[in-house]
């Protein structure tokens, strides 16, 4: 699976809403839609640094990286590629 | 011994808390005045649970026999080895491996569990009766809190029993909870179960910062600083006390020196909710609002919801912490299913 696609799926598995019929778009603000909490933000960042094996700093940790899928994609491409450079 | 408190105590059961083999023999008894210590404890908020090699259905059977199967929480009775229990212990409890002691007759058993956990302190078995004499089984003070502590733990045994059997919208679950968060002024009433929160805290803490019940006594006759507690319920019961709001006042700004809360509310979101209250009040009496952290290298979920909650970082340092701010633009709406009732 691609990184966007593990991170959606992370996603929708815990999100707090019961229709069948939701979509979330890519750059959808997961936390103005009401979908998460932001106790759920800690999720996302300790299933982050699990599943691809990477530490996001503290001055990482801000709420427009954390806000959407494509913007928690582009926080742990940039981590995974600032890895493999090294 | 260590100078940290014990929250919860594991037994082994034979030749531990009974005379005798179960397997071998149903003529199991009881260790003289066993009962007393668990009562004696359990008073004191330190809860009971169960790490031994038997058979669940019989095991339990003798303890309800005994009159004792109330006092143990997630009592782990199998075959499998007794560090593996104490960490199944530990999650459902939801507190560090450090607050977990295990009395046991056999030092292979309290090898197998030190060899896992070195943190976890273990006790020969012929050591119970002195137990309630040990500083890490007395806490400085105990509260209110402390002697509900093993209900209040049922009482979220049977929550969870009906959040899991729930059909349904997550959101109708929680609205039906008829959740109730009460901020109210500290007083003197307060300081014993406000010390025992800070000292008990350390996940929630957002700067690691404990405080005396003389530093809290002190805080409470300043005209520079609010101290909020809040009590939280919901329709099972209440948690108790379970968070602490700590202000610096000055004439412009509103500083947020503490904000600590009990691991057992995280999942109901209660620190968001007291964060947005806070933010609210600031804003509605014209004020900045500035709040303190500092990594302890266990509370970086505090640092988390503070910056989901929209403070930022100011590259300053206040004391020893990191100094944020928020602009109290766009604070976000608390959920409407949790109820706050203020007095202050």
């Amino acid at each position: 699976m691609e990184v966007k696609d593990k991170i959606r799926a992370f996603i929708v598995k815990n999100m707090s809403v019961w229709e069948d019929d939701i979509v979330l778009a890519d750059t959808d603000n997961i936390f103005e839609k009401g979908f998460v909490n932001s106790l759920f933000a800690m999720q996302l960042l300790n299933f982050a640094e699990q599943e691809f094996n990477i530490t996001i700093e503290n001055s990482e940790i801000d709420i427009a990286n954390f806000s959407s899928v494509s913007n928690m994609e582009q926080l742990v491409t940039r981590k995974l590629l600032l890895l493999h450079a090294r | 011994m260590k100078g940290k408190t014990i929250k919860c105590l594991v037994w082994d059961l034979d030749n531990t808390l009974w005379n005798g083999t179960l397997l071998e023999s149903e003529e199991v008894t009881l260790k003289d005045r066993v009962v007393e210590v668990i009562r004696e404890l359990d008073e004191k908020g330190i809860v009971h649970s169960i790490a031994s090699k038997n058979s669940y259905e019989d095991a339990m059977t003798r303890l309800k026999h005994f009159g004792i199967d109330q006092y143990f929480l997630y009592p782990e009775i199998h075959w499998n080895a007794k560090s593996a229990s104490i960490n199944n212990i530990r999650k459902q409890l939801n507190i560090g491996i450090d607050a977990i002691a295990f009395i046991d007759d056999q030092p292979f058993e309290r090898e197998e569990v030190n060899s896992v956990f070195p943190e976890v302190y273990c006790l020969d078995a012929a050591e119970y009766g002195q137990l309630a004499h040990y500083d890490c089984f007395n806490p400085p003070q105990v509260t209110e809190d402390a002697r509900r502590r093993r209900k209040m733990y049922q009482e979220e045994i049977q929550r969870k029993e009906e959040e899991e059997n729930f059909q349904g919208p997550s959101d109708s679950f929680l609205a039906g909870l008829n959740m109730e968060l009460y901020i109210t002024s500290a007083t003197v009433h307060d300081l014993a179960r406000a010390e025992e929160l800070t000292l008990r805290t350390n996940q929630l803490n957002a700067t690691g910062k404990t405080y005396s019940y003389a530093e809290l006594e002190q805080i409470l006759t300043s005209p520079d600083h609010l101290l909020w507690v809040c009590e939280f319920k919901d329709k099972f019961g209440s948690y108790g006390k379970i968070g602490l709001v700590l202000l610096h006042i000055s004439a412009h700004n509103w500083h947020l020196e503490m904000m600590l809360y009990s691991c057992r509310v995280m999942s109901r979101g209660i620190g968001t909710v007291m964060l947005n209250y806070i933010l609210e009040q600031a804003r509605s009496r014209g004020k900045t609002m500035t709040a303190g952290f500092r990594d302890t290298g266990r509370n970086r979920m505090m640092y988390m919801a503070f910056k989901m909650g929209g403070f930022t970082e100011t590259g300053q340092q206040r004391g020893d912490c990191s100094l944020l701010s928020h602009s109290l633009e766009n604070i976000r709406q608390n959920p409407t299913y949790i109820k706050i009732l203020t007095q202050y």
